[in-house]
This record gives structure tokens, C-alpha cells and sequence, in this order.
């Protein structure tokens, strides 16, 4: 079977940053892989290796910058990336609607049996895209993941979905299905020197819309960022000041007086 | 198409409180539409839970009787039938685990607009959410085209409904499409030999330890202190500590009379398990950290240069 897992490049705010307009400037973010992403991506390799699935791509809506990243994933073990990109992105921001049409023309190409993603992107925080996506290409689906179990000869994947609260619900979802996949799932590899130099050679596909029989109007947005602000503090935590040696000090007279200790 | 649709949602027999904030979400748009407000109640002892949840300012409940638990395949449903058969055109979700595993579905089904996990919202010919990004280290303001949309919005943002309402309890028949999804089971985790929710005193460690080998400083805090070891979810899904130890919403909320954080920063979802503490104590490198909002006590710095010394004043 073939696994695809969708990857997104997310912008990490440094400590201090600056706004300019409705996005934080670009010279105070960092990029990375989505940290959920790289436990799909390891659960993806991991069925390659059980010998479950035959084929692991990725793709990934983003700019040139993106195949940084991608070659991280190919690094750790996918086989080959599809990186999708076209000016009509840069207009603004993608709201899901417009990824799942990105993807949706994606899968088609491919035709997966089952599709991994994060939950959610580190960045935008919409933890959306999986689920809408399983809905307009007709596959089944589980939101937040943290266990896995997957029987080819069945067609079904055994989940555990993570509730809030410590309860955890057991899923059997029949395949094709989109997963999305919540942080603790496995324990996610670092890339070997041989793999990274492995990841050279495989094919990185950069493809546009029109590639994907797609126009822009496929993937306008319904939402437009306004406005971005730092929010106000709400503390009014006393802040103990002084070197290490006088915080603590400080603070062991109140933790006394709260009655540790004692 | 002016009425608004709240979605309940309840868990093993018990319905959530971000229900109620729901209600109150969407009294506000209805109220900025001109519309009504319908609460649906889909699944478990929706009798039960439909008297629950009607408080003022609910205009109509809809019940969907359909199995115990929550099930996906019969939510989407149910909206839709909903949908259909109301004058709701926008729907109010909560932003939960089972809340993110049919609002995105439902969005695409209608074909609107979706924005998750709003904080604030303002109506004025026209949505406006206010959202977090980037880690909660800012809000943004978010508009939507259109004048319907499915909103999940975040839990504890807006006060609960009160009030007992007067709103009609239909029941609504639904045909239910087969499923390739089937839940065969729940099981509670994360229980083990030691309940960090009865502990007085928790050191909780985070994501600024950095290395499994320095947990023996903070054991060793909490050894001095008297106190319990709890932690946030990093160190967990990282497998250096058990999930019986886990603060925060997937873990175990906690009350304890004094809590101390050491190296978290204050995620939303570890928040969530923490805030009802006595005393809250947070030492961070980072002064915008979130846990510095609900901090009693704050100390910004290193913790490998403050929590040696305050080992030593415990010794």
C-alpha cells in the first residue's frame, strides 16, 4: 500500500520579535518541521519498514525555502516529496478549504491508501485540514491519533484517538482513510548521515497549480488575516528579582509561608 | 439562514461544560444575526442532557438519539439534517479531540467557511474571529466572506450559560449512512502507582530540561521539597516520564495547594490542567511565557542556576 503524509515547513516566533502588518517579521521567525508531522512521518517510515507499505511521499504546500525540510523527511525515510507552489499562495492566507483542494488534486494523482498528517501545524494552529480533507476525497478518518495499528490484509488500522482528560477511544477505521496524528505516537528517528545523503538523490517534484489542473480561484481564501498584536499580559505574578542565589532565596520564604516543608 | 446551531457535546454519560460556553457563543451571534439559537443533542441520554443544556437564551433543541458515545458519522449527520430541516445556516462547535473529528467535515460538506479554536468573536455584517497563532505569542483578528461559516470555538473563553430556559425538545429521525468507521472501545490511562492529582506539593517539569539526564535535578527539588513530580506533555510523548504524570488536558487536572513549573511555558493545554492550583509558582527563561499570566510567583531566569539554589535552601 502507499502511504501519504502531508508535511508543512511552520514559522517559530523567536523570544523578541517585532509585527509588521498582520505577520510577525519574517527576520524573527525560524522554520521547522511541524513537530507533529514528524510523528506521522516516522509512523509512515515505520510501516515501510513492517514492510506494510510500499511507497512513502510526502507532500507540502510551501515556497522554494520549504525543500530544506522536505529533505529532512525524505532524509528520515519517505521515498520521494511532492512540493506544491504557485504565486497564488503568496496572495494571502490559505484557508483549509484551499489546501484540501491542493491535496485533493494531489491525491489523485497518487491515490494513496492512507493518508497521515499532525493534527495540527505548531504555526496556524486550525487542526482541520486531515479531517476536511477525508471528506472531500471520500475516505474515512480519525482525528488525533496516538495509537496505531495497521492490517493490510483487513484493510482496517486499529487507533487509540486521545480524549482529553486520560481516556483514550479504540477506533477501527477501514482504509482508505486520513489519520491525523497526535505528538507521543512513536518516537520519532533523527536522520542518518547516510540517510541525509540518501535524501540528495530522491525527487523532491515541484509542481504548481496549473500542474494540478488547478487555477487560483481553486484556492482563494475565505479568510483574511486583520490584524496581529501581542496580547496583554494578564500576570500579576510577583516577579522575584535578583541573582540565582537571592530568587531562591526569596522564594523559599514562600514557599515556607504557603507551607512546604513544613 | 440568520439562526445559529450550537452542537453539545457530553462524554461518558456527562455533558461538558464547553457546552454551555457554547450557548453563550452563539446567543451572541444569533443575537448580532437577527436569528435564533438551536442547540443540537446528538447521541447518549439526549433527554438528560437536553434539559441540561437548556438555559436562557435558547430558542430550540433538537435531539438525535443514536448510540452512547460520541460517533463522527452520526454528528455529521445530524448536522446536516439539521441544517436542512432549521433555519440554522452557521454552526458552533466545540474546539475539542472530538470536536476537531467532525467540524472540518461538516465545513467541507456545506462548503463554508471553518475557522477553529476562536477566542473572541465580534459580529458586524460579518464574522470576526480573534485567534492565537505562533504558540499563543499572539492574537490576530480573523474575517470571514461570507455570512455562514462552522466556528469551533476554544473551552473556557466564555462564561457558561445559566439560567433555566423554556426552549421546545424536538426529536429529530435521522437516516444514519453506514460507517468504515467503528468504535469498539474506550480505556482510561495514564494511572498508575502515584496520583499526581492527590499530591499538595508538584514539581512539574517542561520542555526546558532539555535532556532526559536532567531530571534528576528537578527529582531532586521535589525530593527536597517534600513534593510530588508531575510534568507537562513533552516530556511524556519524549517516554522520559510515565503518562501518570502528565498535567494538562489530555492528563490529569491538578489542584494542588502549591504548584511549581519549572521550564514550561504554558500551553494552552497544560493550562488547562494547572490553573485551580492555590499557589502557582513559574521559573522560565522566557519573561513572555504564558505561564507568567497565571503565575502567584514568577522568577525569569535559568532553572539550572535557580533550582540548584533552591535545592540548597531545602537541604
Amino acid at each position: 500500500m502507499k502511504v501519504l503524509v502531508t508535511v508543512k515547513e511552520v514559522a517559530e516566533a523567536n523570544d523578541d520579535f517585532a509585527i509588521e502588518g498582520t505577520d510577525i517579521a519574517a527576520s524573527d521567525l525560524e522554520y521547522d518541521l511541524n513537530e507533529w508531522d514528524d510523528y506521522a512521518i516516522e509512523a509512515a517510515v515505520q510501516l515501510a519498514e513492517a514492510g506494510i507499505a510500499d511507497e512513502v511521499v510526502t507532500v507540502t504546500i510551501g515556497p522554494e525555502r520549504t525543500e530544506e525540510t522536505i529533505r529532512m523527511a525524505l532524509a528520515k525515510g519517505a521515498d520521494r516529496a511532492v512540493r506544491v507552489w504557485d504565486e497564488a499562495f503568496e496572495a494571502g492566507f490559505a484557508d483549509v478549504a484551499a489546501k484540501v483542494s491542493t491535496f485533493e488534486a494531489v491525491v489523485e494523482d497518487e491515490d494513496p491508501d492512507l493518508i497521515l498528517g499532525g493534527v495540527q501545524a505548531a504555526d496556524t494552529g486550525f487542526g482541520a485540514t486531515g479531517v476536511a480533507l477525508a471528506e472531500r476525497i471520500g475516505f474515512e478518518h480519525a482525528a488525533v491519533v496516538n495509537a496505531l495499528d495497521v492490517d493490510a490484509d483487513a484493510g482496517v488500522a486499529h487507533v487509540r484517538r486521545e480524549l482529553e482528560g486520560g481516556v483514550e477511544e479504540l477506533t477501527d477505521v477501514e482504509l482508505p482513510a486520513v489519520l491525523t496524528v497526535q505528538t507521543g505516537l512513536n518516537e520519532p528517528r533523527y536522520a542518518s548521515l547516510r540517510g541525509i545523503r540518501q535524501a540528495q538523490r530522491k525527487e523532491i517534484a515541484a509542481t504548481d497549480l496549473s500542474d494540478l489542473g488547478l487555477s487560483a480561484d481553486d484556492v482563494e481564501s475565505a479568510l483574511t488575516i486583520t490584524s496581529m498584536y501581542e496580547p496583554e499580559s494578564e500576570s500579576d505574578a510577583e516577579l522575584i528579582e535578583g541573582d540565582a542565589g537571592e530568587a531562591a532565596g526569596r522564594l523559599a520564604e514562600v514557599l515556607r509561608e504557603k507551607g512546604v516543608d513544613a | 439562514m440568520d439562526d445559529v446551531l450550537v452542537v453539545s457535546e457530553h462524554r461518558r454519560g456527562e455533558l461538558r461544560d464547553v457546552s454551555h460556553e457554547a450557548v453563550t457563543a452563539g446567543r451572541a451571534l444569533a443575537d448580532a444575526r437577527g436569528g435564533d439559537l438551536h442547540v443540537a443533542v446528538i447521541a447518549g441520554n439526549v433527554e438528560r442532557f437536553a434539559e441540561d443544556v437548556n438555559r436562557a437564551g435558547v430558542d430550540a433543541i433538537h435531539t438525535v438519539e443514536h448510540g452512547e458515545e460520541f460517533d463522527h458519522n452520526v454528528y455529521q449527520a445530524a448536522i446536516a439534517a439539521l441544517l436542512d430541516q432549521t433555519d440554522a445556516g452557521t454552526v458552533v462547535i466545540p474546539n475539542s479531540v472530538n470536536g476537531l473529528d467532525y467540524a472540518p467535515a461538516v465545513a467541507e460538506a456545506q462548503g463554508l467557511p471553518l475557522v477553529t479554536d476562536a477566542i473572541g468573536i465580534e459580529y458586524d455584517d460579518g464574522l470576526t474571529v480573534t485567534r492565537e497563532m505562533y504558540g499563543s505569542k499572539v492574537e490576530t483578528t480573523v474575517d470571514v466572506t461570507g455570512d455562514r461559516f462552522v466556528l469551533t470555538i476554544r473551552g473556557g473563553e466564555w462564561a457558561p450559560a445559566e439560567g433555566v430556559g423554556d426552549a421546545p425538545v424536538e426529536s429529530v429521525g435521522i437516516d444514519i449512512p453506514e460507517s468504515g468507521a467503528r468504535v469498539t472501545g474506550f480505556e482510561e490511562v495514564g494511572n498508575g502507582d502515584v496520583d499526581i492529582a492527590d499530591a499538595d506539593v508538584l514539581v512539574s517539569v517542561g520542555r526546558g530540561i532539555g535532556e532526559e539526564e536532567n531530571l534528576e535535578l528537578v527529582e531532586e527539588l521535589a525530593d527536597a521539597l517534600g513534593a510530588t513530580l508531575s510534568s507537562s506533555r513533552p516530556i511524556v510523548d519524549n517516554g522520559w516520564l510515565p503518562k501518570n504524570r502528565q498535567v494538562g488536558q489530555s492528563g490529569k487536572v491538578v489542584t494542588p495547594d502549591v504548584y511549581i513549573a519549572v521550564g514550561i511555558s504554558g500551553a494552552v493545554q497544560h493550562v488547562a490542567g494547572m490553573k485551580g492550583s492555590d499557589t502557582i509558582v513559574a521559573i522560565n527563561t522566557d519573561p513572555n511565557a504564558p505561564i507568567f499570566d497565571i503565575a502567584d510567583y514568577g522568577i525569569v531566569g535559568d532553572l539550572f542556576d535557580v533550582v540548584p539554589e533552591l535545592i540548597d535552601q531545602f537541604a
